[in-house]
């Protein structure tokens, strides 16, 4: 598919994921004022009660409402906290530097465990190492991210008086050492989550691959069987490793919600839990848009990195 | 058509994996647990507390121990898990039928009709899984049967997917062609012809999928949208238990161990229905 086809289905599907969330958002929900305003719509007299409507813009048709909500949205202005008064975008701007640390640390921990309990679990397969890293996987898929983090803080705070997440949070410019250790078990968290399918793909790939006659013939001129695992067999194994590497991103992103939430990270997902508890709609629309902005991002770049990674691709 | 493996064929073939029957023998135990709870005849009535009795461990009593307001935590659970399998089979229920729905007519038909329907979906998949069902239950409201859309609506897309492909493929066959030109109905050809050859994907997806939506509805209630308290869920047991594991462990551990016992329960089924219904896997074990 040529780039500007790819560009144009990128735009079609950002354009669908906007007049998703404004109908989810703001057409579902009804009228925002009731919802902001709660009881105290019950004292407003029809005319406060109109002008504040006016005041909001929702008034207007809804046509009306979208189209003035993506021209702000394009523009940068995604609108003001009404408990705070803060821009959005200021808010936003912060929140996706934690999400993205969060997320990157994340994918490489996951990576790092995930490979290598692969290629731990290929070396015999049916063995009982394999068992074993195969029972991790299992595992890893299984537990919640939200009972794993539960439990790493219950375990750390109680058992060894350690607990980074505990105290204020620090932008790794502030104070790199502390943010390193704040990120650590969040990231650990979703790294584990991530591990299992990459250890699954990564284990079924190397397995397909060790068959092939280039392995042999390279075990066969007498090369150490270390380096033939790891420059043969594991980096022709790597595309699919790769895809589902890309794939998790986004469930990663996901999980960020709920582990942001758990260790008090500043980031996107605790940005619009905290506006869905404060009722703020204009927020948790905002931020979700720029959520699934993100998210398409990242699918892009990982589509880039597939087709650098293996040139077969067209 | 008729595959060279019979419907017994693959169910003797699933029954020799032994994690293929733990899987089962593990969803089984939880479904029936379920069911005593929904029957009403868990042991203690998960709702009844006994502030005397509060925070005590495992007893003969209390299996699982008790809470902070000295609610038995075996019968809590096992209500969550009834409470949990409903959303997942509902929203499970819901996703499979809408979306192989889609996803076989939009691949026979192809069209515009076809067009629409993957461009929903792309939307849909654009999402992270959790932060959509966040935002539609907070739209909708905090039923079960609220949650249950939320999280039908979030898997959708994965049916539609999963019954189109092999649509597009099946469509092009001589045997349906040819049923074609006999003059069949266009509903006899889809369902006599076309569907038994997506039957199998879909039976693994469902699978695989109810584990995911126990995930997302305990998530889910973990952060406070869907089940609300004094009524028990897994998600919102783990949440309170945030404040007492540390001098309670059984707080937090037995709602825990429900929500992962069912998981890996379901993706071994998954995976034992994958090898057993796939003839061209099962060499490879």
């Amino acid at each position: 598919m040529g780039f500007l086809k790819r560009l144009a289905s990128v735009l079609t599907t950002l354009f669908g994921i906007s007049v998703f969330v404004f109908v989810v958002l703001r057409v579902i929900p009804g009228d925002t004022i009731t919802s902001s305003l709660g009881i105290e719509t019950g004292v407003l007299t029809p005319e406060q009660i109109d002008t504040l409507r006016a005041y909001y813009g929702i008034d207007k048709p809804l046509v009306g409402q979208y189209l003035s909500w993506m021209a702000s949205f394009l523009s940068g202005d995604l609108g003001f906290s009404y408990s705070t008064g803060a821009p959005v975008w200021d808010l936003t701007k912060s929140a996706l530097l934690v999400t993205m640390q969060l997320a990157l640390f994340g994918t490489i921990l996951g990576v790092l465990i995930g490979i290598s309990i692969g290629m731990f679990s290929a070396r015999k397969p049916g063995s009982a190492r394999d068992f074993l890293g195969q029972f991790f996987g299992l595992l890893a898929l299984a537990i919640p991210g939200f009972v794993l983090s539960t439990t790493i803080v219950t375990v750390m705070a109680n058992k060894f008086q350690y607990f980074p997440n505990g105290y204020e949070y620090m932008t790794p410019f502030e104070d790199l050492s502390m943010n390193l250790q704040q990120m650590l078990f969040p990231s650990l968290v979703l790294g584990i989550a991530v591990a299992a399918p990459i250890m699954r793909t990564t284990r079924s790939a190397l397995l397909e691959t060790v068959d092939k006659d280039f392995v042999r013939t390279a075990y066969g001129k007498g090369v150490k069987p270390r380096i033939v695992r790891l420059r043969h067999v594991l980096r022709n194994s790597l595309i699919p490793i790769v895809t589902m590497t890309g794939i998790q991103f986004g469930y990663l992103l996901g999980g960020a919600v709920i582990v942001e939430k758990i260790f008090a990270l500043p980031g996107m997902g605790r940005q619009i839990l905290d506006a869905i508890n404060k009722r703020e709609y204009a927020t948790v629309q905002s931020s979700i848009m720029v959520f699934a902005i993100l998210f398409v991002t990242i699918n892009l770049i990982t589509d880039w990195v597939y087709r650098k990674v293996d040139p077969r691709i067209k | 058509m008729k595959t060279s493996t019979g419907r017994r064929d693959w169910v003797h073939y699933y029954f020799k994996s032994t994690s293929g029957v733990i899987g089962l023998f593990l969803v089984l135990v939880m479904v029936i647990l379920s069911i005593v709870s929904a029957l009403n005849l868990a042991p203690i009535d998960p709702l009844e507390q006994n502030p005397i009795d509060a925070l005590q461990g495992p007893s003969g009593t209390y299996w699982f121990g008790t809470d902070q307001f000295g609610r038995d935590i075996f019968s809590r659970s096992i209500d969550g898990m009834s409470r949990s399998l409903s959303v997942a089979l509902l929203s499970v229920g819901l996703a499979a039928v809408v979306g192989v729905f889609l996803g076989v007519v939009g691949g026979f038909f192809g069209g515009w009709l076809d067009n629409l329907v993957v461009r929903a979906s792309d939307v849909i998949f654009a999402f992270p899984a959790i932060l959509l069902a966040l935002a539609i239950v907070n739209s909708l409201g905090n039923s079960w049967i609220d949650t249950s859309i939320a999280i039908a609506i979030v898997y959708t897309p994965i049916f539609i997917r999963v019954a189109r492909g092999p649509v597009l493929t099946v469509k092009e066959m001589d045997y349906v062609k040819s049923v074609r030109v006999l003059g069949f109905s266009t509903p006899r050809i889809l369902i006599r012809h076309v569907m038994p050859n997506v039957l199998a994907p879909i039976v693994v997806q469902i699978a695989l999928s109810l584990s995911w939506a126990i995930l997302t509805e305990s998530g889910l209630s973990f952060l406070g949208l869907g089940t609300q308290p004094p009524d028990a869920s897994l998600g919102l047991m783990v949440s309170e238990a945030q404040a007492l594991a540390s001098f309670a462990w059984w707080t937090l551990a037995f709602p825990s161990l429900f929500i992962t016992v069912v998981v890996v329960g379901l993706n071994l089924v998954g995976d034992g229905l994958r090898d057993a219904l796939d003839p061209a896997r099962r060499s490879s074990g």
